[in-house]
């Protein structure tokens, strides 16, 4: 481990703009092309099950009818 | 659940063998990447944490480039999976068309935003890099350039899909475009390096990447194979969405989500 | 390649540029206000019109060969012509290579013949006007074959335009680094052989590979 301190860590021999600006980019559009998946995933279920819901409702009025 | 794997359990049941063909049916494909995605995320979150742990605190400073150089372990990882995804991108599309399999085209659709993400990183990535040791926030070498090209390539193919309503006419184009695209990438790279010698100069390069220590080495091969398998993840969770935007309507999709809606699924209707 | 077809769909699109032959000369018109925006912009010093000129020159012609394919098809296919025309057999290719050569007549070589007016005003010295001149007659072709696969790709898209453009303009690219790479080879001293050799092979390829494609992408669009 070379780095002495924290301070060091993060300066990254005074490049730590360069390699965070990396890293952190890379680390952002992952998590949020993970994110914008998930909902994807999550809007489609809730688009079925609100579709088996409106047929329920259309179901029930046409026996009360 | 049961009824959204009937086939598969079906077959384990009679010992029928499970064919590549099996997880063409878009239910079973949905079941299989429902556990295959965390699985993946997994294994890419450990293999992250073991890449950056030897990247930062195992792998030495560069003689030339001094820290810097660590950006390498991100960049050529994204830089290799945007062509590997475009070459699996249009695997998929091509053989969804050849088949006529939808599910090979609703994979190709789920890793097109990821590999034009990748792209898009390696670019980014080598960008920042190139700025503390070459000078500019951009050089238009063979490499860089290239990748540019590739994330046009992405994004075109995007475009197409969605700007087709009919489905399957936006399948079957983009697959048209993936392969002509896949065939070209050769002589668009051969062009680009030829480019770059003739106005050699006028023009920096990104130069040789600093002689690899095989620590190095170990965290950037660590982190592609993290980024691998974060890529299947991603691609796996995208695809079952796709897939029950496509094929909300069928029974195992509706069976899905019955008991969620508390409702009886529609084959139980009637009793 | 049912010839019959060839001939009747290239001919009829002459006949009917020849008919509109305002609307014909757009692509030339756009080619020469686009390329004469660059000294507007850059500024009129003559070292650099002279560096930038092959570039400048290639990129205007891609972008008045990508816009101008998609009304070659655009017609076709909105009164429903199209359809019939694909029909009889081996007619997607013929349909193909006929609308590709025949943007290439009435776009292409137009923009060939007006490329070293061009140059002249971007200040090229005189030698190289041949290169160029012979870089974009090579060049140009390409550019129709391609922008056919990309016109049939988008067929009836409300976006066609600048989806064409996107679409095709990764796969151009290496026409244009061999195209305006030949005349930059002639101002440096070098020879421009190469280019033009690699540019040759290049419009083999797309002559024998780009009207499947296009064929294959009509029936795609049309089914």
């Amino acid at each position: 481990m070379q780095w002495h301190d924290a301070n060091e860590f993060f300066s990254m021999g005074g490049r730590g703009g360069f390699v965070w600006g990396a890293y952190g980019a890379m680390a952002l559009l992952m998590l949020a092309e993970t994110l914008l998946a998930l909902r994807r995933h999550r809007a489609a279920r809730a688009a079925i099950a609100e579709r088996l819901a409106d047929e329920a409702r259309a179901r029930a009025a046409q026996v009360r009818t | 659940m049961s009824r959204l794997s009937a086939d598969i359990d079906d077959r384990i049941r009679t010992g029928a063998r499970l064919t590549w063909f099996t997880f063409a049916a878009p239910a079973n494909f949905y079941r299989l990447a429902g556990w295959l995605a965390p699985a993946c995320a997994v294994a890419a979150a450990l293999l992250a944490l073991a890449g950056l742990w030897t990247g930062f605190f195992v792998a030495p400073s560069d003689a030339t480039q001094g820290e810097v150089y660590r950006i390498i372990f991100i960049h050529v990882p994204a830089a290799w999976l945007s062509m590997v995804l475009y070459v699996a991108m249009a695997g998929w599309a091509a053989l969804g068309w050849l088949l006529n399999a939808r599910m090979a085209f609703m994979l190709a659709r789920a890793i097109a935003p990821t590999g034009a993400l990748f792209a898009l990183l390696a670019l980014w990535t080598g960008s920042l890099w190139g700025r503390p040791t070459w000078g500019t926030w951009w050089v238009w070498d063979a490499r860089l350039t290239s990748e540019l090209i590739l994330l046009f390539l992405y994004l075109g193919y995007m475009a197409l899909v969605a700007a087709i309503d009919d489905t399957r006419r936006a399948d079957k184009a983009g697959a048209l475009l993936a392969i002509v695209g896949v065939v070209n990438v050769p002589v668009i790279y051969f062009s680009v390096i030829w480019w770059n010698t003739l106005h050699q100069g006028s023009s920096l390069t990104m130069g040789a990447a600093p002689k690899m220590a095989s620590t190095m080495l170990l965290a950037m091969l660590l982190l592609t194979f993290a980024c691998w398998f974060y890529a299947f993840a991603v691609v796996f969770v995208r695809a079952r969405a796709i897939v029950l935007e496509r094929e909300g309507g069928t029974a195992w999709a509706r069976a899905l989500l019955a008991p969620t809606a508390g409702l009886a699924p529609r084959g139980k209707q009637g009793t | 390649m049912n010839g019959g077809v060839f001939a009747a769909v290239y001919l009829r699109d002459l006949r009917l540029a020849w008919r509109r032959r305002t609307e014909a000369a757009l692509p030339l018109a756009f080619f020469l206000v686009a390329a004469s925006l660059f000294p507007l912009g850059v500024g009129p010093d003559q070292q650099v019109l002279r560096l930038i000129a092959p570039g400048v020159v290639w990129v205007c012609a891609l972008l008045a060969a990508m816009l101008s394919m998609p009304p070659l098809y655009a017609a076709d296919h909105a009164d429903g012509s199209l359809e019939q025309l694909l029909l009889a057999p081996g007619a997607g290719l013929a349909v193909a290579a006929a609308k590709a050569c025949a943007h290439w007549t009435i776009s292409g070589a137009p923009l060939v013949v007006g490329a070293p007016v061009l140059g002249l005003l971007l200040g090229l010295p005189t030698e190289e006007l041949p290169v160029l001149f012979l870089s974009l007659l090579l060049g140009t072709p390409v550019l129709s074959l391609l922008g056919g696969v990309g016109a049939a790709l988008t067929l009836g898209l409300r976006s066609g335009g600048m989806l064409i453009v996107l679409i095709v303009l990764p796969l151009a690219v290496p026409a244009l680094i061999f195209g305006a790479g030949a005349v930059s080879a002639v101002d440096a001293g070098l020879s421009a052989s190469p280019h033009l050799s690699l540019l040759g092979a290049l419009l083999i390829a797309c002559a024998v590979g780009a009207p499947p494609a296009t064929a294959a992408a009509l029936r795609i669009a049309i089914e």
